[in-house]
């Protein structure tokens, strides 16, 4: 029962990351009907706006220790990050301790400013194109920024930690502990999700957008610009893969592929859930992350050896058989 | 009925032909000239660096390209001639290999067979190559090594750790310096039945190919002989990235040990994972519950920060040792490019001087006069002891060092502490033995 309830939460866990990209991808879909292969390097860049922040609070001045040597016998220099000096080694120390929370600050006017730019620039002159070019271009894209990634932080792994206070496990019943950072993705998660479908809900802004993925030349007809909105909800869409990727840091260390790692799982995640349906895109992240964390158990595997490596798309396969519009798809649109 | 017209004009053209086409191969291959592949005719010979320039091994293949600059450096009489004048063997004087100045050419593995191979082949057949060496994965190795021997030229591996390279998949024209996990079960087992006692139950996750395989097969022999009990083994698919569903079946399992038989981007995952479900404050079977990393590179260990603490694992070379040849190397390389060298940069180095050495000793680039200079061949001075490169199956056989995850780094470099230097005897094992059964060199091939 342990294993099972802890296998839910594990997938839960997955579900998170995959909910919020596929969200994202989803409304980038159902708002300019552009099918977007950058957007998992979005959720890589915003893993790595937490690395820049943490490494700019951990610009420092060096000092000469002359009781130490470095690796060649000279004597050590010693940094000290100006952080420390400023507001004194505890409060700085404190401060970089929590980088990854702050980078949330810090990386939501990037990646709306790299998405704003990502559209205006590029995918705007590709709306009225086949989605096979739209597809070509995106995932073009994602390995330039890929690779500038690669060669401003390298190829290995970096680590942004969790502040010490989140680390650890938290005791959930007497025989099962989880590790708190990873709670508090999930609830990040919920709060993101539910946030943006507040925002579409319940404001004007939100009402227009959803009109809009209904029926655009109504709307524009009405006399709305409704490509501005969409510009908008592009750069939201950025934000939120971002968001996802800041905080999958402690999760995982950032490294310059975990953008393509998670974009084909979450674009089957959108076809599962249905092509520009936004519930449908949340529900399948979920389902499929748990799916996937079961089908991990060796008692799974060695009852059918390699499910863990294909459940995802064999699920995908079922499902497009006997839906093909997907979990919560419209009818018409991609069946 | 057709008539057969046979003309003598016909019978020479038809001649002409057959025999132009059956002689170009021959002559395609510089061998027809000189009896083996690439022999080089000009003041020059050209190395072929092959190792992963993207990729998720593009740093350690970063760093594997600088030992390998340095090393033609040092063989050309630059610098400050690093391990040449602590290695054994003096024939090495600085004037290139043979009188010849050593030039190179590289190559982008991408960590990928396919590539790897694609990179080796043009090397050697566009560019020259007389010898290929580099890598940082044993599935690569053992492609590239196999092509080098179908194109007959000389592979020396670069970092390859699985026991296949020199087991089941050796070559007569493939040579290993690097460790093998069969080593690292060896040096490691006395060391963790030291620390953690006899009575433990290990839940190893295991990277599912050829590595992972022999790494897990190799260690859980060596631990089980201690005594120890191996409770699961769960292969992991190679593009995992999140161990956790991996990971938390650990926790009821019953096992007071997790042996992560993982490597590069996957062991910084699984053990930051591993770390993350507080697997390092659990008490099992009234133990402290442990984890170890059987391969470590310094690289991947700067990867999974203050994770790999305490953690013990092994290694072929620490950057750390104080040999004479290990302090030169160190001394050359940190003075270059501004920090220590990696194990990947110290195998890479040492093989492309071990060539040089055994062309030099043979006199000639002949890949079967190479090959027969460096079989049962014994050397020192360069950071690793005295080690020997077993004819049986050209695998070096020197110390092993177990190191473990440093408490207190002094700086970004010094991550890993040596806790203790094996000794070759007792990593040593039989040609024959069962891990490395089911292969035969087979004979040099000289590309003739």
């Amino acid at each position: 029962m342990d294993a099972i309830l802890l296998q839910i939460l594990n997938g839960l866990d997955k579900g998170s990351a995959y909910a919020l990209i596929a969200l994202g991808l989803t409304l980038i879909f159902g708002t300019l009907g552009v099918v977007n292969f950058a957007h998992g390097a979005l959720f890589m860049i915003g893993a790595f706006c937490s690395v820049t922040l943490q490494r700019i609070l951990n610009i420092s001045y060096e000092t000469i220790d002359p009781t130490k040597t470095d690796f060649l016998g000279n004597p050590a220099k010693i940094k000290t990050p100006y952080v420390e000096s400023w507001f004194g080694p505890e409060m700085g120390s404190s401060i970089i301790e929590w980088s990854v929370p702050l980078a949330i600050l810090f990386a939501i006017p990037i990646m709306i400013g790299i998405g704003f730019i990502m559209e205006r620039g590029l995918i705007k002159h590709f709306y009225k194109r086949p989605h096979a070019d739209q597809i070509l271009v995106t995932f073009g894209l994602a390995i330039v920024l890929q690779e500038v990634i690669k060669y401003y932080f390298g190829a290995n792994p970096i680590q942004t930690p969790a502040p010490d206070a989140l680390e650890g496990v938290a005791q959930l019943t007497s025989t099962i502990v989880y590790p708190i950072w990873r709670i508090v993705y999930f609830c990040f998660a919920l709060v993101i999700i539910g946030a943006v479908f507040a925002f579409l809900q319940f404001t004007t802004f939100g009402m227009v957008v959803r009109a809009g993925m209904a029926d655009r030349e109504t709307v524009g007809l009405l006399g709305i610009d409704i490509d501005k909105r969409f510009t908008f909800m592009f750069g939201l869409a950025a934000a939120v893969a971002g968001l996802a990727g800041v905080m999958y840091g402690p999760i995982n260390a950032p490294n310059y592929h975990m953008g393509m790692d998670f974009l084909v799982l979450s674009f089957v995640v959108v076809v599962v859930g249905g092509m520009g349906s936004l519930p449908g895109a949340v529900a399948a992240g979920f389902l499929l992350g748990i799916l996937e964390s079961f089908a991990s158990m060796k008692e799974v595997i060695t009852i059918v050896p390699g499910i863990n490596q294909i459940i995802i798309y064999l699920v995908a396969i079922v499902i497009l058989l006997t839906r093909p519009r997907g979990l919560m798809g419209r009818k018409g649109v991609m069946e | 009925m057709s008539k057969l017209n046979v003309t003598r004009r016909g019978v020479i053209k038809t001649g002409a032909v057959a025999g132009a086409g059956l002689a170009l191969p021959t002559y395609l291959s510089a061998a027809s000239h000189s009896g083996y592949t690439n022999a080089p005719t000009g003041s020059t010979v050209t190395l072929g660096f092959n190792v992963p320039q993207t990729g998720p091994y593009a740093d350690e293949g970063a760093d594997e390209l600088r030992a390998y600059e340095l090393a033609v450096e040092h063989l050309n009489g630059g610098g400050d001639g690093g391990m040449l004048s602590t290695f054994s063997s003096k024939v090495l004087d600085g004037t290139g290999i043979l009188g010849k100045k050593v030039e190179y050419v590289t190559g982008d593995t991408q960590t990928k067979s396919d590539a790897a191979r694609a990179s080796a082949k043009s090397m050697i057949e566009k560019d020259g190559a007389i010898m290929i060496t580099g890598g940082s994965s044993s599935g690569v190795a053992i492609a590239v090594q196999g092509l080098c021997q179908e194109a007959g030229v000389i592979f020396m591996a670069g970092l390859t750790h699985s026991n296949d390279t020199t087991g089941k998949d050796k070559k007569a024209n493939g040579f290993r310096h690097f460790f093998n996990g069969y080593m690292s079960g060896a040096a490691l087992a006395p060391v963790l039945a030291k620390m953690y006692g006899n009575d433990r139950k290990a839940y190893h996750l295991t990277a599912d190919y050829t590595w992972g395989w022999t790494q897990q097969e190799s260690i859980a022999a060596a631990t089980e002989a201690l005594g120890w009990e191996t409770v699961n083994n769960v292969l992991t698919p190679l593009a995992a990235t999140d161990f956790s569903s991996y990971i938390a079946p650990v926790l009821n399992s019953g096992a007071d040990v997790l042996v992560l038989n993982h490597y590069g981007g996957n062991m910084v995952n699984s053990l930051t994972n591993a770390v993350q479900f507080g697997l390092r404050e659990k008490v099992v079977n009234g133990k402290d519950f442990e984890i170890v990393v059987p391969l470590y590179s310094r690289l991947m260990a700067k990867g999974a920060g203050a994770n790999v603490k305490g953690i013990f694992g092994s290694t072929n070379w620490h950057w750390s040792l104080q040999d004479e040849g290990s302090k030169a190397f160190v001394k050359s390389f940190g003075t270059k490019y501004g920090f220590p060298p990696s194990q990947a940069a110290h195998t890479c180095y040492v093989q492309t001087l071990l060539y040089a050495d055994a062309a030099q000793r043979a006199g000639s680039f002949n890949p079967c006069a190479i090959g027969e200079a460096l079989e049962g061949y014994e050397f020192d001075g360069l950071g690793n002891g005295p080690t020997l490169y077993r004819a049986e199956d050209h695998q070096c056989f020197k110390d092993v060092l177990v190191v473990k995850g440093k408490d207190n780094p002094t700086s970004e470099f010094d991550l890993l502490e040596i806790v203790e230097v094996t000794p070759r005897a007792q990593v040593e094992y039989a040609p024959d033995h069962p891990m490395f059964a089911g292969g035969s060199l087979g004979s040099c091939n000289p590309g003739a």
